[in-house]
């Protein structure tokens, strides 16, 4: 039983080939097989988000998802949504507005925030809090965590208005 | 937390599905968003030993109008009903609330109702509504009413090579609605949840109400004594307090580490207010 299989996705837009066992979940096959350690594993039981990544275009629970599920799909993971220099506009804001304290759920946060985003560019603050209920964070740091995915819904409007 | 080993199959149709259901053996399991089953696996409480995945076969997906109903694709995501509010009704608004936007991401309106979980809301939006799910086994296709699918706890009267292909939802044309559930953190499964719909009739008295409860007993249950007794009333505040008052009549709900058995039926009772009043439009 559970010989392994061939998995072929697109890794933050670079096409991989890897072999997997069918047990073998998303989470373990970004971070440990494919060397993308910015998405965390906290609860491992689909409840803290900190896991969150992109499958083909919508947020998931890496933790949740058997990696043969995403044969064929894309995959975003928080390396991707922007680079040291030219960060994502959530990355941008989760910085500048004080958005992480420890920064374990900053990458599940701010994937989930994207979808958020995506679904509804200029969410009201309780829509954001609603719209990040399935993110936990240990530190409690909530307040800046809404105030940053606001201030980036901002900037992304106006940038979305000038393009 | 890593599920038990199993073997993987990606059957190309409904026909290469229930073979490799058959040839699998009775731990074969099906695979559709996952989001039931892949936790219960990673905890050891379920390991099937052959997971049929159906996210390649065709005709399990979109949602269209049918006549009077909806036929919703049994992999249709728990997302894409949330998005489609103005149609849906009812079902929207369930979907929309279940667990979190990563899990509706994934989950499937098929995969939970043959997970057939009392605490989930589709399963109670299907009873009622009055809905049906189609089942391709091997003999064929065949309708089955929501009161029939939802046997016990985590049991439904599906064959175990039937294969959920299509759920049908009417379409409760003029029915106001309304869904509430009372939760210990926004993404937990329902400590209770209740549906309600209710037309009226022309002179504003209750021609018809469906009230349904989630997690009130081992399957889905509709609350008839306060469903009979909105019958020909104006829908009122006081009508509806007086109709809610019966919303746990008749009820076992199974305490669980949230709640006793008596908080459950206050919360049925409470609960069914509010989702009346929703579909009032008095809240």
């Amino acid at each position: 039983m559970s010989t392994t299989v061939p998995v072929q996705v697109t890794v933050n837009g670079q096409a991989r080939n890897v072999q997997v066992e069918p047990r073998q979940l998303l989470v373990h096959l970004l971070r440990d097989q494919l060397g993308l350690t910015g998405t965390h594993v906290g609860c491992d039981t689909s409840n803290c988000g900190a896991c969150t990544v992109h499958v083909d275009g919508q947020s998931c629970k890496s933790c949740t998802v058997l990696a043969v599920q995403v044969d064929g799909a894309e995959i975003t993971t928080i390396e991707g949504l922007g680079q040291e220099g030219n960060l994502h506009p959530l990355q941008e804001a989760f910085w500048n507005n004080h958005g992480l304290q420890c920064g374990y759920c900053t990458p599940g946060m701010i994937m989930a925030a994207a979808d958020l985003l995506q679904r509804n560019p200029d969410p009201s603050e309780d829509e954001v809090r609603h719209g990040l209920e399935g993110n936990l964070c240990r530190c409690t740091g909530y307040h800046n965590i809404v105030k940053s995915v606001l201030d980036a819904a901002g900037k992304l409007n106006v940038t979305q208005v000038g393009a | 937390m890593i599920p038990a080993a199993f073997d993987y199959t990606v059957p190309g149709s409904l026909d290469e599905a229930i073979d490799a259901l058959r040839d699998g053996g009775e731990d074969a399991k099906l695979l559709a968003g996952g989001h039931s089953l892949v936790p219960l696996m990673k905890l050891r409480l379920a390991a099937p030993t052959l997971l049929v995945d159906l996210r390649r076969v065709p005709g399990l997906h979109g949602i269209e109008r049918q006549n009077g109903s909806w036929r919703i694709g049994a992999m249709t995501r728990h997302a894409e009903l949330q998005d489609r509010h103005d149609d849906l009704g009812v079902v929207a608004h369930a979907a929309a609330g279940i667990a979190d936007q990563q899990v509706r991401n994934r989950g499937t309106i098929g995969g939970s109702l043959a997970h057939g979980d009392s605490a989930s809301d589709l399963p109670t939006i299907l009873l009622t509504l009055e809905g049906t799910v189609t089942a391709m086994g091997p003999d064929g296709a065949r309708e089955i009413a929501a009161a029939d699918l939802f046997q016990d706890y985590l049991t439904t009267s599906l064959d175990p090579l039937e294969i959920i292909t299509e759920v049908r939802m009417p379409a409760m044309d003029g029915w106001g609605h309304g869904y509430q559930k009372f939760t210990r953190r926004a993404e937990d499964w329902a400590m209770v949840g209740v549906a309600a719909v209710v037309r009226k009739n022309d002179d504003g008295t209750v021609a018809e109400a469906r009230i349904g409860l989630t997690n009130m007993g081992s399957t889905p249950l509709r609350a008839t004594a306060a469903e009979e007794a909105l019958v020909g009333q104006p829908l009122t505040a006081e009508a509806i307090a007086a109709a809610a008052g019966h919303a746990a009549d008749g009820t076992n709900p199974p305490a669980d580490r949230n709640a006793s058995e008596d908080y459950k039926r206050h919360l049925a009772c409470v609960l069914t207010g509010r989702a009346l009043r929703e579909a009032a439009g008095l809240a």
